[in-house]
């Protein structure tokens, strides 16, 4: 590991996930989490990754940082961190590439931090365990840490313990741990939506800054495209463990083209809206990843369903700029609006199939 | 800006509930006190939705859980229907329960694992003796269906649904004994946005269907805005803007509110997050709330005056008001780089 | 910031990942799972899954040895058992093991105490009475020291402070002399004119109960105080129930599994508490056998006839490894899930 940092700056992709799969084995058939993901990430670009519950997300991240639990797990693919492969790496090889490398943030700040460890400690172990520094120098690179994630009185927190703090200031330490050695990418497993709106924004202010001031990549897992809208270059939705639509971000607002994207974003409620006014939403829930539906995955919610959707899985289609979707009648063009408006003149609204969220 | 006062509360003959400088205090240990809700007075018109918003910590829940007596406020009063609830006792409080009702944030913690879907919305039936075997079994198969849950199913427990199924089986409960009132504490918060959006228009319909009155608690303001007849924006345990949605959105007076309607994520990608609008810093300890203003410490706006002397709710337009010795004119911004420095 | 390889980070993103590892997989690791599991609701398992699974070898052989003693225990008291009379003293093959071919002990499967009584006899009339000392004694702790959790927990406040005092202080006094004093209590005054009357098993089950009451309580007390703060506990209030319903539908429910799980031990150790008595001499009084009482009337005799004590205390020793492990099988049977989130 240690030879690299001395090495030229690498040409390709930092980051080049290709086809992986991630699938569980369990007492009721193979749990397709993730099937068939490709996406590349660049130094100092964001994807936003964007689903909702079990859609695959969460499984997603923790792939590509190999921080799965081994029981029943089956991993294929290609994960490339500046072209070295890691799918194959053991979890004492990833050790090296964890926090120095790739680092994570998780949704609930209080389960990464160990609740009877002084945050100085968590921060300085880190640091001292790798560098040949004396304890005041790691404390003091600790101090510089939570003064740079914006902790009101460093000094006096690093003698803290994590439930002294609120739930916005845990978020910090918790980057400020993650950031402490530098990593080259960062993963934000729904960092903010434990949070309070204010510190949503105070939280993902901070993460952009600290990225742009170390060059760092990021990906940024939620289930909300409002967050993802102004922070990211490029979005991936998943759906039912794949990607069904990606694209740069400005591309993907200005041309949706999967109804899936479409309803998320049209479920956010908007302050523009009269009050009173009945928000859209996705009738039904996610599939069963154990036998999902043969069609396209997402064909018993979508609203522009046809009979093919049931019978043929659609494949990933380019339309160029970068932006790829998953659709046989993609919103904002001819065969999709005909679809649509056949349905309605059906009355075969989704919701209709679904009777709302029958289990 | 927080303050007190009861200058938007209406007419007592007029109101389904009214609540009256409610105080709220625990009790914790050095012989400090949590000052978790501190002379806050709300009303409600049979039929209206009130919204009660806030970042966490501003004591919107307690309020909701005082209303109900669970636990009993430490001073004020609260009038449900004429009754005087803090001074009921023990018996008679019990009598009034089948008509207020609550819905928690927590799918999962708020409906017991180890029962049936079917006994946990008959409970309340069951406690009050509410008709027959038979029609009781109607009334939980008809309000399940009304939810949108399989009747069905109602012989599983809660582990088998997910977390927006479990709000459904939770709201099933509340109006299995047709309250009048009922208090929703952050339904939808601990939800994806496209469960969240099932959530509210469920309610809305519920509303629609048993004719209720709501108390919605939340701590986005964009989540209630559909939802709402009145908005009531609370900040540490006191009340800053009380307004209909469109005047809190459109004309918003309060720094705390514009503060909040800042921080909603836009699914715009034109439009860049300016962290110069952000709130900054921290809410202060509710054990040693600032003097005055409670919001000063935070506001770019505060002065002296905010420091020695509390707001109290007044009139600013039709029907909103706020409690702030400066409110904002329309179209006003706010600088919030000015107060980053967070008070410890 | 210089970027070494970073151990302890990883390590603490493991321990993250660790924390999913414990559960199952299809147990909601990730929030993820949320939805893999609500969907088995449509492929239409009615959620037995995790106590539908067959037993491992370990809980199967635990529980075929409780069915073997409690069997045993009931034949012999009631006599059916034909592995000789308990009480018959034949002196010629007193302290001879199983294996002595000479003196005549041969025909005992199991040898002879120091009277030359039946070892195989005794061993199992003697069941019954540790049995039936310590499973009695266990069901008053439980539902002495479980009411009293269960009301501690739930009301918390002051009645909380009181019940758990009074548990710390009974925990504090030795459980050994504890035990002693209150078999003395109950037994009288040695004089003929006092005495109580009571059963000498009667006397041990209620001293060992009391013992255990504030081991029981406390474990029901944690449980409950922890159950009493979810919201359907608070709901259940909303709802008008009253205090006695809501422990009794809500709480008690939830506490069930720990307070069945600490009860097992419980009669383990209670077990060992009736012989750790009979050798105080204050156990069960001979001639009726108990696993206890045959260890301490032959403790003596250690050397010159092992077999005697041993026998016993592998009974002892198998007994209450077996309810050891039932109760951690229990505990773990009966965690039940809780939502999908």
């Amino acid at each position: 590991m240690s030879d690299r940092f001395g090495d030229a700056p690498f040409e390709g992709s930092l980051l080049e996930v290709t086809d992986v799969k991630t699938h569980f084995q369990t007492d009721r058939g193979i749990v397709r989490a993730v099937d068939g993901v490709s996406f590349a990430l660049e130094r100092g670009k964001t994807i936003g990754i964007v689903g909702e519950s079990g859609s695959g997300k969460t499984v997603l991240a923790r792939s590509v940082m190999s921080l799965l639990p081994k029981r029943g797990l089956v991993r294929e693919g290609s994960i490339k961190l500046e072209g070295e492969e890691l799918i194959d790496l053991s979890p004492k090889q990833m050790r090296d590439y964890w926090g120095a490398q790739m680092s994570m943030i998780f949704q609930d700040p209080m389960t990464s931090l160990n609740p009877v460890m002084k945050i100085g400690k968590q921060i300085t172990e880190s640091i001292r365990q790798h560098l040949d520094v004396t304890k005041d120098y790691a404390n003091e690179l600790a101090e510089s840490m939570l003064t740079s994630v914006r902790i009101p009185e460093p000094a006096r927190r690093l003698n803290e313990y994590p439930h002294q703090l609120s739930g916005g200031m845990r978020q910090r330490v918790c980057i400020a741990v993650a950031l402490a050695c530098g990593p080259k990418i960062l993963f934000a497993d729904e960092p903010t939506t434990a949070l309070d709106v204010t510190v949503q924004a105070q939280v993902l202010d901070l993460m952009r800054g600290q990225q742009r001031e170390r060059f760092m990549a990021m990906v940024l897992i939620t289930h909300d495209l409002g967050i993802v809208a102004g922070r990211t270059d490029e979005i991936a939705v998943m759906y039912a463990g794949r990607i069904v639509e990606k694209a740069p971000t400005h591309v993907l607002f200005r041309d949706m083209k999967m109804p899936y994207t479409k309803a998320l974003l049209s479920s956010i409620p908007k302050i523009d809206d009269a009050s009173g006014t009945r928000l859209a939403t996705i009738p039904g829930r996610p599939p069963d990843l154990v036998n999902p539906p043969p069609g396209c995955k997402f064909a018993p919610r979508c609203a522009y369903v046809q009979d093919r959707c049931i019978e043929e899985e659609p494949p990933l289609k380019d339309a160029g700029n970068g932006h790829q979707y998953r659709c046989w009648f993609p919103v904002g063009t001819p065969e999709g609006t005909e679809a649509l408006e056949r349905n309605l003149k059906a009355g075969v609204d989704a919701a209709l199939l679904l009777e709302g969220e029958a289990i | 800006m927080a303050g007190t006062g009861d200058a938007h509360l209406r007419p007592p003959d007029a109101t389904l509930l009214r609540v009256e400088d409610l105080v709220v205090e625990f009790p914790v240990s050095g012989g400090q006190k949590v000052h978790a809700v501190s002379g806050i007075s709300l009303d409600i018109v049979e039929g209206e939705t009130l919204a009660l918003v806030g970042e966490s910590g501003c004591g919107k829940s307690t309020t909701g859980r005082a209303i109900v007596q669970l636990p009993r406020p430490n001073g004020g009063s609260v009038r449900l229907d004429g009754t005087e609830l803090t001074s009921l006792k023990g018996e008679a409080l019990r009598r009034m329960r089948p008509r207020m009702q609550m819905i928690f944030q927590d799918p999962i913690s708020s409906l017991n694992p180890r029962r049936k879907v079917r006994d946990i919305v008959a409970e309340g039936l069951e406690i009050w003796s509410i008709g027959d075997k038979a029609s009781r079994a109607k009334k939980i198969e008809e309000v399940l269906d009304a939810v949108g849950i399989d009747p069905a199913n109602a012989g599983r427990r809660p582990h088998e649904f997910s977390g927006g199924q479990c709000q459904r089986i939770s709201i099933a409960r509340a109006v299995a004994t047709e309250p009048k009132l009922i208090i929703c504490d952050e339904p939808v918060s601990a939800l994806d946005v496209s469960v969240q959006a099932q959530i509210i228009n469920l309610l809305a319909d519920m509303k629609q269907q048993y004719g209720l009155t709501l108390v919605f608690i939340a701590h986005d303001l964009a989540v209630v805005k559909n939802v709402s007849d009145r908005i009531l924006v609370m900040y540490l345990g006191k009340a800053c803007e009380i307004g209909a949605p469109d005047d809190i959105y459109g004309r918003p007076s309060h720094p705390y509110t514009a503060a909040l309607l800042a921080a909603i994520p836009l699914p715009d990608p034109e439009i860049q997050p300016d962290s110069d609008k952000v709130l900054g810093g921290e809410l202060p300890s509710p054990l040693s709330p600032p003097s005055g203003c409670r919001f000063r410490t935070r506001c770019p706006k505060a002065t002296q005056r905010c420091a020695d002397e509390e707001p109290t709710v007044r009139e600013v337009g039709t029907n909103h008001y706020v409690a702030c010795h400066f409110p904002l004119e329309p179209g006003e911004e706010l600088d919030f780089a000015k107060v980053k420095t967070p008070v410890s | 910031m210089p970027a070494p390889p970073s151990e302890p980070f990883g390590r603490q993103v493991e321990s993250a990942a660790e924390t999913i590892v414990g559960e199952s997989v299809d147990a909601g690791f990730l929030g993820e799972g949320a939805e893999i599991r609500a969907s088995a609701v449509s492929a239409g398992n009615e959620g037995k899954r995790s106590r539908g699974k067959p037993f491992g070898l370990g809980a199967k052989l635990a529980m075929g040895w409780m069915a073997f003693v409690v069997v045993m225990a009931i034949l012999a008291k009631a006599g059916i058992l034909t592995w000789g009379d308990a009480q018959e003293s034949v002196a010629r093959c007193a302290r001879k093991g199983p294996f002595a071919d000479e003196g005549g002990a041969s025909g005992y499967l199991l040898g002879c105490d120091s009277n030359g009584r039946n070892m195989a006899a005794r061993l199992a009339l003697g069941a019954w009475t540790s049995m039936l000392v310590a499973t009695g004694a266990i069901a008053l702790g439980f539902l002495v020291g479980g009411t009293l959790g269960l009301t501690a927990g739930y009301f918390s406040g002051k009645v909380d402070t009181f019940l758990t005092g009074m548990f710390n202080v009974l925990l504090s006094v030795p459980s050994v002399i504890m035990a002693l004093a209150l078999v003395a209590f109950l037994q009288g005054s040695p004089s003929e004119a006092a005495t109580s009357g009571l059963p000498a098993e009667m006397i041990l089950i209620i001293a060992i109960g009391v013992v255990s009451v504030p081991l029981v309580g406390r474990i029901t007390r944690a449980s409950a105080l922890s159950w009493a703060q979810r919201e359907f506990v608070l709901a259940a209030r909303a709802q008008g129930a009253k205090n006695g319903r809501v422990m009794a539908r809500e709480v008690l429910p939830n506490v069930l599994p720990a307070m069945f799980s600490i009860s097992l031990l419980g009669i383990a150790v209670a077990i060992v508490a009736e012989g750790t008595l009979s050798i105080l001499g204050v156990g069960v009084r001979p001639p009726t056998p108990s696993w206890g009482n045959i260890i301490a009337l032959d403790r003596g005799n250690l050397f010159k006839s092992p077999h005697i004590v041993f026998e016993a205390s592998i009974l002892i020793f198998l007994t209450v490894l077996s309810l050891n492990y039932l109760g951690d099988v229990i505990r773990a049977r009966f965690d039940v899930r809780e939502g999908a989130l």
